[in-house]
């Protein structure tokens, strides 16, 4: 990192000291501003945010009632103590944004989460031109190339049916905030009835009074006792798998929709029925197309397999390098990451129990 | 090759029992004997020698995709499997082939074999650009020789079966030996008829789970009969039409590298099959595992070595004698004509029979079983005398009865990353102990032991205390302290610690232990055979 950077780690966080603020901040600060409401980017108790429009109400559910929350329409620029701060659709979930920041004449791209394939429940990725690009790089290595999400949906439907024929219920795990809702716009509604656990259900309303138009759920929790599941499909926390609350839907086939299940060893090792390909996140040749896009001289890696993805930039004489966040450690901690974010959701599914308002 | 990769990945989508049998069922049904026949042959783990190097797939795949090597190899580290890097770096393909399976193996993977490099690589890149992603993941799987799928022989036993209408037994014993993959043996196969024509062909070995609680609720000790369970290669000697087969468990044909027990076959009486075990031996005394490792694989065995390591043949069971097959017979009766056989070969430097334990209650057979080691046996064998010998692992007739193993507490002082379905977690631990100058020396590797939830943690923590690489192997600070089990111990210059140990496995993780006081190479060193 150079002395004059717009952004620089600091224990709490990215923190750009021209505008007083941080980005993705993972301790509580004054002064936020949020890429998107995943546990890991928006940290509880900061005393003020700054989000997109559209991921206002996703970041209230996580971030409290109480919270301060200023929300920013995409693409539309605000001054901040002289920086100009905007915000840019990253297709990662509803609401996710880069964040532009430009100040005398330099401008950086954190991109924090992002995909580049479009889907139904967020708006798409904008590629945002810059000098400087901070990318993440949770699937950085080229076995990650994500098959169509129209085809996936396609094996989706296609296993929830046959369960359906065989007389099982179908439990499909997907984190709760963006997969889970992700996946509920791609069921096929006419197979079956669709429960969601409780965690899901929650964020899932968020997304509704957002505008995003899924089909209707039912929250499992408030079904009777006795209740067959037979045919049902029920969308879970991955949290869930292997809990007595999963045992209750039994005869069941368990699926798990992640960009891990690329790996046979990884699908096998989650002892899940089935393995769907399905990632929030961009993959190897996204990219590598999303940094070309950016049209950025310099390009900062983080979280991920950072060391890979710098070195392959670097070998095609792009200026990368590691930018230093709670991430680092070797190349594939990432898989540390998944797990701390399974934790975060099975954190709160404890917290929200069964109960939800 | 389509049917077959989607039978592959049906089995590989699924963990119950129940499905796979289904798909593979169906697969069997409707395939053209010729690619059930390989299919078959490929399922239950035989593969023909390796055609085109590993090493060689990885560079021409890696140049096909634009990857550099480097990053083949961090992909590979993720994956933990050659076949499947390559199948998930290659450009996506438009294609996919309705060639049928054995079209594939028999005209374009086996005449790879011997062909020169540049025909392999050419030959190589139309094989992937002709497929879809599953199926060039199975191709090279066939071409890497490491075909395996999450089915046991068992399964596949019994879906043939079930689409022939024959009796399982016979299907599972029709397996056994040499036999080239094509209709004509699938044909005979599912035949109806019982008279087999290949007189190569072993039994299925019969085999014991160990002994779960209290000896006693085996019923009475007279039920039973106990030999010693020695610690060489399972084996099965048969002598046929004039000739002499010795065959290992791992169903490989030892014949030739075992002559002092192939000369003893040539005595036997037509139409006999002996179910035993290898065992170096001298002077009437067994010799240590380590001495016969020493043979294992040579295939060429001079007389220096034969005259160092000799070996016999203890011989457990008759299943065959004037060619009938004797396995539903009571196993007394079978051990008694044994027993005859045995006398009549009167070769006792080559073939003995296994020496029985007699106890007249439980407590003098654990009394027995407590001198096991110092006769170099693992344990008691344990065999209902009215006992069948059975096709396979079956619980009830047969127990083996281990002593308990030595145990030892050590630290983890070094970890690798597993393979298959443990890619990128590291499960390869290394263990270390005390030595004399309270120097951590490494003693024992152990892969297995520990549940799902553990290795997570034990991976979590690795991850954050590494030291150093050598390769892929990350030295890791010396905090974690695990009870090791393992059955034998020997001197051994060839470890750094002077110590090799046989089966060494982790019992337990003492998190209630520090490192200090994790055991020291001189206790160990208390643990060896005068």
């Amino acid at each position: 990192m150079n002395a004059d950077d717009l952004l620089k780690p600091t224990d709490a966080g990215l923190y750009c000291e021209a505008g007083g603020f941080y980005v993705d901040p993972w301790r509580p600060v004054p002064r936020a501003v949020v890429t998107h409401a995943h546990a890991d980017h928006a940290c509880w108790g900061c005393g003020r945010y700054l989000g997109s429009e559209e991921g206002e109400r996703v970041l209230r559910v996580r971030m409290g009632a109480e919270a301060v929350i200023d929300a920013l329409p995409y693409g539309e620029p605000i001054d901040v103590n002289g920086v100009r701060v905007s915000l840019h659709p990253a297709g990662h979930i509803l609401g996710s944004a880069q964040v532009r920041l430009e100040h005398r004449g330099r401008v950086w791209v954190v991109s924090g989460d992002y995909k580049v394939e479009p889907d139904a429940t967020c708006s798409p990725f904008e590629p945002v031109r810059c000098d400087v690009f901070v990318t993440e790089s949770t699937f950085g290595l080229p076995i990650y190339r994500w098959p169509s999400q129209a085809s996936v949906f396609d094996e989706i439907n296609a296993w929830w049916r046959a369960n359906r024929d065989a007389g099982r219920a179908s439990l499909l795990l997907a984190y709760a905030l963006g997969k889970s809702q992700r996946l509920l716009s791609g069921l096929d509604p006419s197979i079956g009835p669709i429960y969601t656990h409780g965690a899901v259900e929650k964020l899932t309303r968020a997304y509704r009074e957002g505008g995003v138009d899924l089909p209707p759920t039912s929250y499992a929790g408030a079904a009777t006792r006795g209740k067959s599941w037979a045919g049902a499909m029920i969308v879970a926390p991955p949290s869930a798998q292997g809990t007595p609350w999963a045992r209750k839907f039994a005869p069941l086939s368990t699926g798990i929709a992640s960009g891990w299940m690329t790996i046979r060893g990884t699908r096998r090792r989650k002892a899940a029925d089935r393995g769907f390909v399905l990632s929030d996140h961009v993959d190897w040749p996204g990219l590598l197309g999303a940094v070309e896009a950016t049209g950025a001289r310099r390009v900062l890696v983080t979280h991920g397999y950072t060391a890979v993805v710098v070195r392959y930039l670097r070998e095609r004489g792009v200026e990368a390098e590691v930018l230093a966040t709670r991430y680092v450690g070797e190349g594939d901690a990432q898989e540390g990451a998944e797990a701390e974010a399974m934790e975060a959701d099975e954190a709160e599914a404890a917290e929200s129990g069964e109960a939800i308002g | 090759m389509r049917d077959f990769a989607r039978l592959y990945a049906a089995l590989d989508e699924t963990t119950r029992t129940g499905e796979k049998v289904e798909a593979l069922t169906r697969y069997f049904e409707q395939a053209p004997p010729a690619d059930a026949a390989w299919a078959v042959y490929f399922l239950i783990g035989r593969k023909p020698r390796q055609v085109v190097p590993s090493r060689k797939i990885r560079e021409w795949a890696a140049a096909e995709a634009g990857v550099p090597d480097w990053l083949f190899q961090e992909s590979y580290d993720a994956v933990g499997d050659v076949a499947e890097t390559v199948a998930l770096l290659l450009p996506p393909s438009e294609h996919s082939t309705d060639r049928p399976l054995a079209e594939w193996v028999e005209e374009r993977l086996l005449p790879l074999r011997g062909a020169d490099e540049e025909a392999q690589r050419a030959a190589m890149l139309d094989a992937w650009r002709a497929m879809d992603r599953p199926q060039q993941f199975v191709w090279n799987k066939l071409i890497s020789g490491s075909f395996r799928v999450g089915v046991s022989q068992q399964l596949v036993t019994r879906a043939l079966a079930k689409v022939g209408g024959v009796d399982a037994a016979v299907v599972a014993h029709r397996l056994m030996g040499d036999w080239e993959p094509g209709p004509r043996f699938l044909e005979r196969l599912l035949a109806a008829d019982a008279t087999d024509a290949d007189h190569s062909r072993p039994y299925p070995f019969c085999l014991a789970y160990g002994v779960e609680g209290d000896v006693a609720a085996l019923g009475p000790v007279d039920d039973w009969v106990a030999e010693w369970k020695w610690d060489g290669i399972r084996s099965q000697l048969i002598r046929r039409g004039g000739d002499t087969f010795l065959w290992s468990r791992g169903e490989e044909l030892v014949t030739d590298r075992y002559p002092e027990i192939a000369t003893v076959g040539a005595m036997l009486p037509e139409g006999t099959a002996i179910d035993g075990e290898i065992l170096p031996y001298r002077d009437g005394v067994p010799l240590p595992f380590a001495q016969l490792q020493r043979r294992i694989g040579r295939k060429a065995v001079g007389k220096a070595i034969l005259a160092e390591v000799p070996v016999v043949l203890i011989a457990y069971d008759l299943m065959e004698a004037g060619g009938r097959d004797l396995r539903a017979e009571p196993f007394e009766a079978r051990r008694a004509r044994l027993a005859e056989v045995v006398a009549r070969v009167g070769r006792p430097d080559r073939l003995v029979l296994s020496p029985t334990v007699v106890a007249d209650s439980w407590e003098a057979m654990a009394a027995a079983r407590d001198e096991a080691r110092s006769r170099q046996a693992e344990g008691l064998m344990l065999k209902r005398k009215d006992s069948p010998y059975h096709v396979g692992r079956k619980r009830g007739d047969w127990w083996k009865w281990k002593v308990d193993p030595f145990t030892v507490d050590a630290v983890l002082t070094a970890a690798q990353r597993g393979s298959g379905k443990r890619a990128s977690l590291y499960t390869d631990y290394t263990f270390s102990v005390w030595d004399d100058d309270r120097r951590l020396v490494p003693f024992a590797k152990a892969y297995s032991g520990l549940t799902d939830a553990e290795i997570a943690r034990v991976d979590a923590f690795i991850r954050r205390n590494m030291v150093e690489k050598f390769g892929p192997v990350r030295t890791v600070k010396p905090e974690l302290v695990f009870e090791l089990a393992f059955e034998g111990i020997q001197r051994s210059p060839r470890h750094k610690s002077g110590i090799a140990v046989r089966f060494p496995r982790i019992l337990r993780w003492r998190d209630d232990k520090p490192a200090e006081e994790a055991d020291t190479l001189d206790s160990i060193r208390g643990m060896l055979p005068d």
